[in-house]
């Protein structure tokens, strides 16, 4: 139980997937102009990276067995767009309030380095299956968690003085570098110690 | 003269990090030193003129409704060749880089240009397009890592592969480690795109009375 707790929390707070490792950034950019939008965003990518890492898990075995293991980028991202196709058909029939709310971001998914980053990290990790699993939703929800977060402030950065330069990108990414200041705080935070019980 | 308008289209008008914004990832991960930046920069040239190429030259044979993963094997594949190419030849930098060289495949100028560019022109057209973006993010990634490495280290153009230690500006504890940290990644693109809105709009008011 602890080592799973020492994954989720590590891949949320000390290795957050956006403002320390640099995964999802054009999401991150992209869709927090508004609360709403980004929350449908970080569920959508919750559920897709969760299944993608267990699923490119035993891909992988497979590329192992056959010693292809060369063939790993071109496999898992295309792993990844089936995947997506797939979660985005099956959502619109058998529940069509959640593909209300997820089904315009699916199809941006494939494209979240996040995603295809992550696989590729529990693989380099050498995480087991449901460590990879584990690994690939706790990334997901610290994603989630900072893109709502940024999208709370940027809401009210439309209201603050800007000076006309730095509207737009330039002050959303320089907010983006405050809030990985203060996610600096927990680099080192032993973990370990913490869930030692 | 089609060919330069090309060229330079991609280098400085659409230049894919400070006007079209994409790639932002790779961008501000690899930009600690310059050495990283050119790496990164190189590799996505060599994935982009031959995702393109490729594209170009199948253009006619690849079905409309499954254009986009055809693109993204072909892409995926020149990554592959990029990715074990750089291994075996600058391993310090295949190491640096990591996990950013197989994410060449989800950069999303790649398949920006595929889509937008490949897919309609001819090969050279397409080549020339790879080589003026690529060149474009090059040239981007170089300027951020410069500043980057500059005010964080003291030290630039340190490339352990290229035996090079580097030309000494000033001493290491003068330098703001902040920057070659994440933070510094975020900061210092916001405050650059800034500085080049301001001298975009400074030129068209110039342009227009």
């Amino acid at each position: 139980m602890a080592e799973y707790l020492v994954i989720i929390f590590g891949s949320i707070f000390i290795n957050n997937f956006v403002v320390s490792r640099f995964l999802g950034i054009c999401p991150f950019l992209g869709v927090s102009r508004q609360v709403e939008t980004a929350t449908g965003m970080a569920m959508a990518v919750t559920f897709v990276m969760g299944l993608a890492s267990g699923i490119t898990y035993m891909v992988q075995k497979i590329l192992d067995a056959l010693h292809i293991e060369f063939l790993q980028t071109i496999t898992f991202i295309l792993v990844i767009a089936v995947l997506v196709q797939f979660v985005e058909m099956v959502l619109k029939k058998s529940s069509p309030v959640l593909y209300r709310a997820l089904g315009i971001y699916l199809p941006l998914i494939t494209t979240n380095c996040a995603v295809l980053g992550v696989t590729i990290l529990n693989i380099d990790s050498g995480y087991n299956f449901l460590q990879s699993v584990v690994n690939g939703i706790g990334g997901a929800l610290g994603f989630g968690m900072l893109l709502i977060l940024f999208a709370g402030i940027r809401e009210n950065l439309n209201f603050a003085p800007i000076p006309r330069s730095l509207q737009g990108f330039p002050i959303a990414l320089v907010t983006a570098g405050l809030i990985s200041i203060a996610f600096l705080g927990f680099t080192g935070f032993n973990l370990n110690a913490l869930f030692s019980f | 003269m089609r060919k330069w308008e090309i060229f330079k289209n991609g280098v400085f008008n659409e230049n894919p990090i400070f006007r079209l914004l994409l790639g932002m990832c790779s961008t501000l991960a690899v930009t600690t030193a310059v050495v990283n930046g050119i790496g990164m920069g190189v590799a996505t040239t060599m994935v982009l003129i031959g995702s393109n190429v490729i594209i170009a030259l199948l253009r006619k044979a690849i079905p409309d409704e499954i254009r986009i993963p055809a693109y993204i094997v072909v892409i995926a594949t020149f990554t592959t060749i990029i990715d074990k190419v750089m291994a075996a030849t600058t391993p310090d930098l295949h190491q640096v880089l990591g996990i950013f060289i197989p994410l060449i495949v989800v950069n999303c100028i790649i398949l920006a240009r595929a889509e937008a560019f490949a897919s309609k022109n001819t090969v050279l057209d397409s080549a020339v397009d790879g080589l003026g973006m690529g060149l474009g993010f090059t040239l981007a990634l170089t300027v951020l890592s410069f500043i980057r490495e500059l005010i964080g280290t003291g030290t630039v153009l340190v490339a352990k592969d290229f035996g090079f230690s580097g030309i000494t500006l000033f001493p290491q504890d003068k330098g703001i480690l902040l920057m070659i940290l994440q933070p510094g990644a975020f900061i210092t693109l916001g405050l650059v795109l800034g500085a080049i809105n301001w001298w975009v709009r400074k030129r068209e008011e110039q342009k227009n009375g």
